[in-house]
């Protein structure tokens, strides 16, 4: 056997399992098809848990403690492009080893592989490292009435709208001793290199000092009373909050809120998923013994192992399917 | 190709293999033979014996936890300095005796160690992978390599969990359930954020969880793929039934605990807020580690979702083995063996909507109540039809009464206490009372302990002979069986009378606080404990036979029980590949005693 796993754990592999390539007559499924449907299902169970914790969640919130409008709707919406196309290109790969086109193939397994890699980039290096440098500070509501001008819970009474109870942006300034300090210089730096203004760190201690997205800006505005796809530009107004005001401040992270918790996990895990479709699709792309050098002995069982990895490929597509519009639209 | 075709190249490997008898693969050492193994038989070795040395061990934990009731307080008598050099001073005092947060860290591992680690390695996993390909004709699971997984995830989930003993703080204290905000916050005060109790736990139980999930593919699959020429579904063996159902259930209630297992676990190690509300108060102050929002509530649907289909996962390869062990022993087909698959089907599907009883004390509110009081109760037809089909097999049987046959009929009268007993928990006003009494705890056990464990221990006297070629000793196993039938009601039923006294499961001295409430039923704990240090001499008994029995038990041939089933109808041991001769299935599995057939069984291969 020259498959490099078994060369390092020899194993008993010399037992013929039947139906592992052809399809039992009976059934009309080669086990792995089985197999896979199978592992789907349990899928299905683990998302469906994470999902009905959102539901749990969203539900149980405080009205004004589940944020909206946080994500980039437009980066959203390419990545779910970026998926779709995938999972139509992974079939146009089987479909390709089916008529034995090995050179379509390489081809179309490469895009998949491609559009893969794309979306965790996206995800990876620019939508997290953009929520880890998003701060949120949620107002005790008793100190609301102080940052009426920020929160515009009047405007929003009026209009029968849940209350706002928190005041978002880049944090440059933050009280003695936080974890976010350094966080707060380096906007800060950047704020004044922009804008030329250097009042943004006060002398005070126990500040916050924040740059505000639009919404906090001109909380009452009734622009802000509709979902927006375009993100809008950061003001510059300058928040400044007592920290005795303050009832938590984290940036973006899975810690600041429920919300959060739920969208870096889901997402998290979904990357993962991604990740490991992408580990599988090189291993089918590459000449391993496995892969695609299997099409010279045994085309039809690498046509099968494409149809397995495609089929969860297409899992993964349908996740982002229900993540994209629950997190980003919703 | 035919699916002949196919499978007669596997048994033409068999039948190569069968000419050198016992050592048919010379060319392989220890490690790749009984190590790093994908043959299913070495597999479910693996897990079989694992798991009994885990189910030992858990019952260690217990007995320790028994001494402590007994005598709040004193020192573990002979083995108290021991504990205290091994477990540290978290759990054991430095004159030997348990502390509270011992306690608590031996009553969650006990529960822990004895449902994923010892309880369902050796039901599903064990027997699943021994026996299943064996009965319905397969030359080894349907996917080898991802079988082998299964085991060393499942092995490496073993390692972390004993390993969580020796961190500061000791193992996971937070009950099995593992319940936040408790579990949300133990140890972390003070503590490493990963190598505490707790969260070491939760990564554990992913691994065991993955393992799990695998192994049940895999069986779905291979009883789907591989069934051998013939063997049409109703004639199946109602093990290989049971383990079916079992497999569906693990593999669809097992992803919400693990999905609930990374919410707890970001909750303790990225300070998320999933299980833990708005304004917890940790000593004087409100924890400021956690924004809040979060719901402990959800964790319980999430962990009862799981925990209750796991109820029937622990139970149904018992059933299935009791099944094959009472017809054979009766020399009678099973009664109503369709009504019988049947209803696990209907148990299947139920256990998945009646969760929300272990959460009556949560105020879910009357209506919420109502329906899963009504999904409860209505579960126990099928467990009923089950049980009754079981019991009308015996009658009329010309009963064989061997060690297996013994465990067997025992299991009958004993899951039915667990059952009925269960019944007015079903209700939520009655559930109200008896909540986290030791009526809940002795209610469970029935099902598990002298229900499921003696099922197993049926299991295990009945297929040791495939296994070794040997019989275990029939003296060894009545001394066993009649010890352990006797001493193990002394440990639970006393737990009926205390309970529905109002003593509390939590309670570390036994009780001896609450004396003015608990007093009139006080004097049981002795009794419990007596029982179960007798009940853990007798289990010596049965290691002995099981050790000794390896290479001095009684030779047997393919068939020493006279059974109809294909798993009968291979070598003794079977060798890789498992026939040595293409099978070809032509009547149902329980074909005994048929009139005017010159033997009482007709095995499911012969062709009349």
């Amino acid at each position: 056997m020259s498959n490099p796993i078994s060369k390092y754990f020899p194993l008993f592999t010399d037992t013929e399992v039947p139906h592992s390539v052809q399809a039992r007559p009976d059934t009309g499924l080669y086990s792995a098809k089985l197999g896979i449907w199978l592992f789907l299902a349990s899928e299905v169970m683990l998302f469906g848990g994470l999902f009905s914790a959102y539901i749990f969640l969203r539900i149980g919130a405080e009205p004004g403690y589940w944020p909206a409008g946080l994500l980039n709707v437009p980066v959203g919406t390419m990545n779910t492009a970026i998926l779709i196309i995938s999972s139509v290109t992974v079939v146009f790969a089987w479909a390709s080893l089916k008529m034995r086109q090995l050179g379509k193939y390489r081809l179309y397994m490469l895009i998949t592989i491609l559009c893969g890699v794309v979306f965790l980039t996206v995800k990876l290096s620019y939508e997290w490292p953009a929520k880890f440098n998003h701060f949120g500070v949620f107002i005790k509501k008793e100190s609301a009435s102080k940052y009426e001008a920020f929160l515009g819970n009047k405007h929003l009474e009026e209009t029968r709208q849940n209350p706002r109870w928190e005041i978002t942006g880049h944090l440059l300034d933050a009280p003695k001793g936080s974890t976010y300090a350094h966080q707060a210089e380096h906007n800060a730096e950047h704020f004044a290199h922009e804008t030329g203004r250097h009042d943004a760190v006060t002398p005070a201690e126990d500040d916050y000092v924040i740059q505000v997205d639009a919404v906090n800006a001109n909380p009452s505005d009734k622009d802000n009373d509709r979902p927006h796809f375009w993100p809008r530009e950061i003001s510059s107004t300058l928040a400044v909050i007592n920290a005795k005001d303050v009832e938590s401040a984290s940036v973006f992270a899975p810690r600041h809120s429920t919300y959060f918790a739920t969208y870096f996990l889901i997402t998290g895990l979904h990357g993962l998923h991604v990740l490991g479709g992408i580990i599988v699709f090189l291993y089918l792309w590459l000449p391993f013994s496995g892969g695609t050098g299997l099409y010279k002995t045994n085309p039809e069982h690498l046509a099968n192992r494409v149809e397995i990895a495609g089929l969860f490929w297409h899992f993964v597509d349908l996740v982002w399917i229900f993540v994209f519009p629950i997190f980003y639209l919703l | 190709m035919s699916t002949t075709a196919i499978a007669d190249t596997g048994h033409h490997g068999a039948s190569k293999d069968h000419e050198h008898g016992e050592h048919h693969h010379p060319e392989l050492g220890f490690l790749q033979r009984w190590v790093f193994s994908t043959d299913h038989k070495v597999i479910g070795l693996q897990y079989g014996v694992t798991g009994l040395t885990f189910l030992f061990f858990g019952f260690l934990l217990m007995l320790v936890m028994r001494w402590q009731l007994a005598s709040p307080g004193q020192p573990v008598p002979m083995v108290g300095g021991f504990l205290r050099s091994v477990f540290g001073q978290t759990v054991m005092t430095d004159a030997g005796a348990l502390t509270a947060a011992g306690y608590n860290v031996f009553g969650a591992m006990h529960g822990t160690i004895m449902v994923f680690f010892g309880i369902v390695p050796v039901a599903v996993a064990g027997f699943g992978n021994f026996v299943v390909p064996l009965q319905i004709g397969a030359p080894d699971m349907a996917f080898p390599k991802l079988n082998m997984a299964s085991f060393w995830s499942f092995f490496t989930s073993c390692v972390l969990m004993m390993g969580s003993f020796f961190v500061p703080g000791s193992a996971a204290k937070s009950g099995w359930t593992a319940y936040p905000p408790l579990a949300g916050i133990a140890d972390l005060e003070g503590g490493h954020i990963w190598l505490n109790g707790q969260t070491i736990w939760l990564i554990a139980m992913v691994f065991n969880i993955t393992g799990s999930l695998l192994g049940s593919i895999n069986f779905i699959t291979t009883i789907i793929q591989l069934r051998a020429p013939g063997l049409t579904w109703m004639r199946l063996p109602f093990f290989v039934w049971a383990q079916f159902v079992t497999a569906f259930l693990l593999v669809l209630a097992f992803p919400p605990l693990e999905a609930a297992g990374f919410m707890q676990l970001t909750d303790r190690v990225l300070g998320t807020s999933f299980f833990m509300p708005t304004g917890l108060m940790i000593g004087q102050s409100v924890a400021q580690t956690w924004s809040g929002g979060g719901s402990p509530i959800l964790w319980q649907h999430l962990f009862w979702f799981l925990a209750h289909p796991e109820v029937y996962v622990l139970i149904l390869p018992a059933i299935g083995i009791v099944s094959e062990v009472v017809a054979n022993n009766t020399r009678k087909p099973l009664h109503g063996y369709k009504a019988m698959v049947y209803s696990l089907f209907v148990l299947g599907f139920l256990s998945f909507i009646v969760w929300a009883h272990h959460m009556y004390m949560t105020g879910m509110g009357a209506k919420v109540a109502a329906f899963f009081q009504v999904t409860t109760i209505m579960i126990s037809v099928p467990s009923v039809i089950l049980l009754t089909s079981l019991l009308m097999s015996l009658w009329g049987g010309s009963i064989r009464f061997n060690t297996p046959m013994l465990f067997a009929t025992a299991f009958l009268p004993m899951f039915g206490l667990g059952g009925l007993t269960g019944i007015p928990l079903a209700f939520n006003a009655v559930d109200l009372f008896l909540h986290d009494t030791y009526y809940v705890i002795g209610h469970f056990h029935y099902v598990v302990a002298p229900g499921t464990i003696f099922g197993l221990f049926a299991g295990v006297y009945f297929w040791y002979p495939k296994v070794t070629g040997r019989k275990m000793s029939e003296f060894l196993g009545h001394v066993h069986f009649w010890g352990s039938l006797i001493t193990i009601n002394g440990v639970f039923f006393p737990m009926f009378l205390q309970g529905m006294a109002g003593v509390h499961r939590r309670w570390y001295d036994g009780g001896a606080t609450y004396e003015q409430l608990a007093g009139p039923v006080l004097h049981w704990n002795m009794v419990m404990t007596v029982s179960a240090g007798l009940l853990a001499l007798f289990q010596l008994v049965f290691i002995w036979n099981f050790c000794t029995s390896w290479k001095l038990g009684q030779k047997v041939g393919r068939n020493p029980w006279e059974a109809t089933t294909l798993d009968w109808d291979t070598p003794t041991p079977p060798p890789h590949g498992n026939f040595d001769k293409p099978m070809i299935v032509y009547r149902g599995p329980y074909e005994y005693s048929v009139p005017g057939h010159p033997t009482d069984f007709i095995p499911q291969t012969e062709k009349l």
